[in-house]
């Protein structure tokens, strides 16, 4: 039992990163039908940021957070409006493999500046409360878990609230349904574009930060969890909110009990082979609805 | 006479051109050898243009491909002691089979759940070939023996270059003569729209079932050779940078232009070669080129200038 | 960055596309040393350290007059520790760039993929990767500088025996310097009377290793875990490992862990952690009369000042080693004849490095023994000499 749950523990930890990066996914998939293959590296400039700002600027932990969120969102915005908009804004817009080349450019692009500027190296942030663990029916648990989990939880209820009470959030979830129909009754949906790049980014930065205490930040730790964001993006069906969180949560409770139970040698497949099987099956993903294509 | 003139003859002759005078120029085997991977990344290019270009299909998995074709020659050669073309052909095969076993369930995804899958694929390949060790080498890599024509090894940058040029010019002459026949035709109504295509009688999947296998057997070809001219193969080459490589070439070059795929692959291989000399800058400046060219060049290179010369010479821009 | 030569050779790579002039031309310039370094990547903890002390060393050479009467010039490639990368860089360096000796190969697997190139080439290559496959069986233009792997296990090995501990549970990454290391510790430990009873892997990308750990504590009897790593994964691992209170089982690092930045990253969880390490990273605990004490130190203080008091790694010191056996060797050959200095390299005879005491032969390539090792324990987030 205390081993199952060590492992659920793990699991959950590691599924919550997903997620969040699956829901900064999700967020610009909406808006745009754009797969920003950049998300993972907001996770990176959200924790390295806050690393260089703590060490290099002498800021307290809790005002280089916010901070490192804005600086990850600002990244967010101006990857729309220099790399993105400029694509899809032309006349006849941007064919998938397009925009899916322009993102992974960006992420390359922001390695590069990233690594120039604050290095190779590994580094890691104090955990918020201590390091002392938490014991738990004799699985132990590191307390900076308990703030992955709460804050995820946080921002689920916020995205909720935002995109069901808020006037603004009302007309992204419009833009998501039917662009044209949107613009036609008046919503700026290039506004909309932007602020889910923000949002989105804003989103990952807060991933980095958050997990940087345990999972230790570095230029390029945003490439594996951007690609496992995105399975469990597609996992949950791509686009639903919910689907993103259960999706990743799905997918990093299966890699803990994987490598828990069966091997850990092949622990890193297994998202992937979850996916295959997944999408072999119910193309669609587990939420997503069914979607058919206009002539 | 006229046959010459018109473009797809005319741009074999002047690719054959190309390639029979490049060693005039060549100064030294480094030079050999980047054109050799020149060759044989466009060899994977011609190939995954027919799938991307003209099917309309996205692939972010096809370096998998290319390192199960390294890797079948390399392990059945030095494992086994399969004579090299048994090797290659046994791998072509293999991978044409697991192309065409996922192809059906991959291919009824659209979009990005196609790139998910693709994707999936390549680095599940690469992940198996990392972690079996006993038989590929694991992360290290193996060491691949020369491939032998009767008593004759065929080594040395020389020998490779002609290889692999050879290999590519008759790979764009099968890629021509297929996008000018039915299944091109074909392949272009499913470009436009899947269901017009459909409607009118086109059983689309059959046709994009047949490009991914055919494109998946260029790669595997691509990597045997590889593996044969390097000597040596990592599964590195499976990996997904290594797949974006392979599909930013094609879209870099132009999509739907079989030389498009060429030149993407000759810039995209010779351009890193540059970088280096920036060296911390190199991957910032790889990154920038890839946005700046798909913003301002979205159709690629190719078919981009092809455009602009059309219009001097005052033709009608297609 | 040399500019004329960027220029040069962006016009004869251009020449591969269109039409161009390349020129190549040997001349009676600086000698020129070659390297090809994983300085990005995830191996980019090695390589980065080692171009460093490349580039800083040159300078110092060339400051001080040289050798021979001619300067040094060093042409460095990023190979970002991919073998296929490394074998290109090679052939550039050896048909391009004309160098005279190649001192570089952070990862064992480019340096075993760039073997059949240099030997091909006849060049003097002297690597800086780990595994003993790479000079063994000798190969005649190959040389090594750091300690093996194999080495790393056996030193750990004879620890674990000397504390009476005869259980072992094996823990590392999947990429190639783990894998080398995991081998090495299934293979030797029966020559220890050791018997390994538990095997867990992670991928380089993992960001929690507790499953692993777990597995580990609950196999009863385990008295000693061998961790095989480098990176960010290591400094997780540590965490990991103090979080579910595992302290009872001493925990061995390989010396890929040599650096400040596992302790910081461990954030505490590498307390009493045991790796066997080169004399470097101990250098001001060294007894005063201890050989390498004089060398370590000095490279410590060149290093910190040139690179913003960057702590030094051993990696860097693996350089440091390869470059200074090179240019003693080019020095005793008089020139930079090939064959010369690959027998000179050969005849390197009591050389004290970075990394111990370098004594080669035709039947050794590398040259250190088991003594110039350091086994060291984590005591108050730095490293302390044990023996």
């Amino acid at each position: 039992m205390a081993e199952f749950l060590q492992f659920a523990f793990s699991g959950l930890t590691v599924g919550a990163i997903y997620a969040l990066v699956a829901l900064g996914f999700a967020l610009i998939y909406n808006a745009s039908h754009v797969i920003n293959f950049a998300q993972g590296e907001f996770v990176t400039i959200g924790g390295m940021a806050t690393v260089a700002l703590m060490t290099g600027g002498g800021l307290p932990l809790l005002l280089a957070i916010p901070a490192a969120v804005m600086i990850t969102a600002l990244v967010g915005l101006a990857l729309e409006k220099f790399a993105v908009e400029p694509a899809i804004g032309r006349p006849g817009g941007a064919s998938v493999v397009t925009i899916i080349i322009i993102t992974i450019g960006a992420s390359i692009f922001i390695r590069g500046v990233v690594q120039v500027t604050l290095g190779k190296d590994f580094h890691r942030l104090p955990a918020f409360s201590g390091e002392a663990p938490i014991d738990i029916l004799g699985a132990r648990l590191q307390p900076q878990s308990l703030w992955v989990l709460g804050v995820t939880l946080l921002v689920v209820a916020a995205l909720w609230w935002f995109f069901g009470r808020t006037r603004f959030g009302k007309a992204m979830l419009a833009t998501s349904h039917n662009r044209l129909a949107a613009q036609l009754v008046g919503i700026d949906t290039r506004l909309v574009l932007l602020a889910s790049f923000g949002l989105s980014a804003a989103l990952g930065g807060l991933a980095g930060i958050l997990t940087a205490p345990i999972t230790l930040t570095k230029y390029d730790i945003g490439i594996m969890l951007g690609l496992k964001g995105f399975a469990a993006a597609i996992l949950g069906g791509l686009g639903s909110g919910p689907g993103a969180i259960v999706g990743g949560i799905a997918l990093g409770l299966a890699e803990a009990l994987a490598a828990g139970y069966i091997s850990s040698a092949y622990k890193d497949a297994v998202a992937f082979i979850i996916i295959l099987v997944v999408l072999f099956v119910r193309p669609s993903g587990l939420l997503g609805g069914r979607s058919t294509e206009r002539v | 006479m006229r046959r010459l003139l018109d473009a797809r003859t005319g741009g074999l002759l002047a690719l054959a051109l190309i390639i029979a005078l490049l060693p005039l120029i060549l100064p030294n085997k480094f030079y050999y050898d980047v054109a050799i991977k020149t060759a044989l990344n466009a060899l994977v290019c011609v190939g995954l243009n027919l799938l991307i270009g003209y099917a309309g299909q996205i692939s972010l998995g096809h370096a998998g491909f290319f390192a199960l074709g390294g890797y079948a020659s390399a392990v059945l050669t030095a494992r086994y002691q399969w004579n090299g073309f048994a090797a290659m052909a046994v791998g072509m095969a293999g991978v044409g089979l697991l192309a065409f076993i996922v192809a059906r369930p991959i291919l009824r995804l659209r979009g990005h759940y196609l790139a998910m899958a693709t994707l999936g694929l390549g680095i599940i390949i690469a992940i198996v070939l990392n972690r079996e060790i006993p038989i590929t080498g694991g992360p290290d890599g193996m060491t691949v023996p020369a491939l032998r024509l009767g008593e004759w090894r065929l080594i040395g940058t020389t020998t490779w270059y002609w290889i692999s040029g050879g290999v590519l010019l008759i790979a764009v002459w099968l890629a021509l003569n297929l996008i000018d026949s039915g299944v091109g035709r074909a392949l272009r109504a499913l470009h436009g729209s899947e269901v017009a295509a459909e409607t009118v009688g086109i059983d689309t999947t059959r046709y994009k079932v047949l490009i991914f296998v055919i494109s998946a057997v260029f790669a595997s070809l691509a990597g045997s050779l590889f593996a044969h001219a390097e000597r040596f193969i990592t599964p590195t080459e499976a990996g997904f940078m290594r797949s974006i490589e392979f599909v930013t070439m094609v879209v870099l070059g132009g999509m739907a232009s079989t030389y498009g795929a060429v030149v993407g692959a000759a810039i995209l291989t010779v351009l890193p070669q540059l970088l280096t000399k920036l060296h911390d800058y190199e991957h910032l400046a790889f990154g920038a080129v890839l946005i700046l060219v798909m913003i301002f060049m979205p159709k690629g290179l190719v078919p981009t200038l092809q455009n602009r010369l059309r219009h001097l010479v005052g033709g009608q821009p297609r | 960055m040399n500019k004329r030569n960027f220029l040069r050779t962006a016009a004869a790579l251009v020449a591969l596309g269109a039409l161009g002039i390349a020129g190549a031309q040997a001349q009676q310039g600086p000698i020129k040393i070659g390297s090809f370094l994983a300085v990005t990547g995830p191996a980019s903890f090695l390589g980065d350290p080692e171009a460093k002390t490349l580039r800083l060393y040159v300078d110092m050479v060339n400051k001080a007059g040289g050798v021979n009467g001619r300067q040094l010039q060093a042409v460095i490639y990023d190979s970002a520790g991919d073998a296929r990368q490394a074998v290109t860089f090679a052939r550039r360096l050896i048909e391009e760039d004309k160098v005279d000796i190649i001192v570089g190969g952070s990862t064992t697997g480019e340096t075993m993929a760039v073997v059949p190139v240099v030997e091909e080439a006849q060049i003097p290559f002297i690597s800086l990767a780990g595994a003993n496959v790479i000079v063994e069986p000798v190969k005649k233009w190959v040389f090594k500088m750091p300690h093996s792997d194999r080495m790393a296990v056996e030193k750990i090995y004879e620890d674990m025996k000397k504390n009476g501990k005869t259980k072992a549970a094996v823990l590392g990454g999947s990429g190639g310097f783990d894998q080398s290391c995991r081998k090495e510790a299934k293979d030797l430990a029966s020559r220890y009377g050791i018997t390994v009873i538990a095997d867990e892997t992670y991928a380089p990308t993992d960001t929690d290793m507790t499953v692993q750990l777990t597995k580990i504590k609950n196999t009863p009897g385990v008295e000693g875990i061998v961790g095989c790593g480098f990176g960010a994964p290591t400094a997780i691992t540590a965490r990991n490992y103090r979080q579910l209170g595992m302290q009872n089982i001493q925990f061995y690092f390989n010396h890929g862990v040599g650096s400040q930045q596992f302790i910081d990253g461990a954030g505490g969880g590498a307390e009493g952690m045991r790796v066997p390490v080169a004399a470097l990273l101990v250098a001001n605990q060294l007894a005063g009369n201890d050989p390498q004490k004089k060398v370590a130190e000095d490279y410590t203080r060149a290093y910190r000042a040139a690179n913003n008091n960057e702590a030094v790694s051993t990696f860097g010191g693996h350089m440091y080693d390869g470059f200074m056996i090179a240019i003693e060797a080019m020095k005793r050959a008089g020139g930079t004849d090939k064959a010369k200095v690959r027998d000179e390299i050969e005849k390197t005879k009591g050389f004290v490095g970075a990394d111990g005491i370098y004594n080669m032969s035709a039947t050794d390539h590398m040259g250190l023994t088991l003594d110039s090792f350091k086994m060291v324990e984590v005591r108050n987030n730095t490293w302390k000499l044990l023996y």
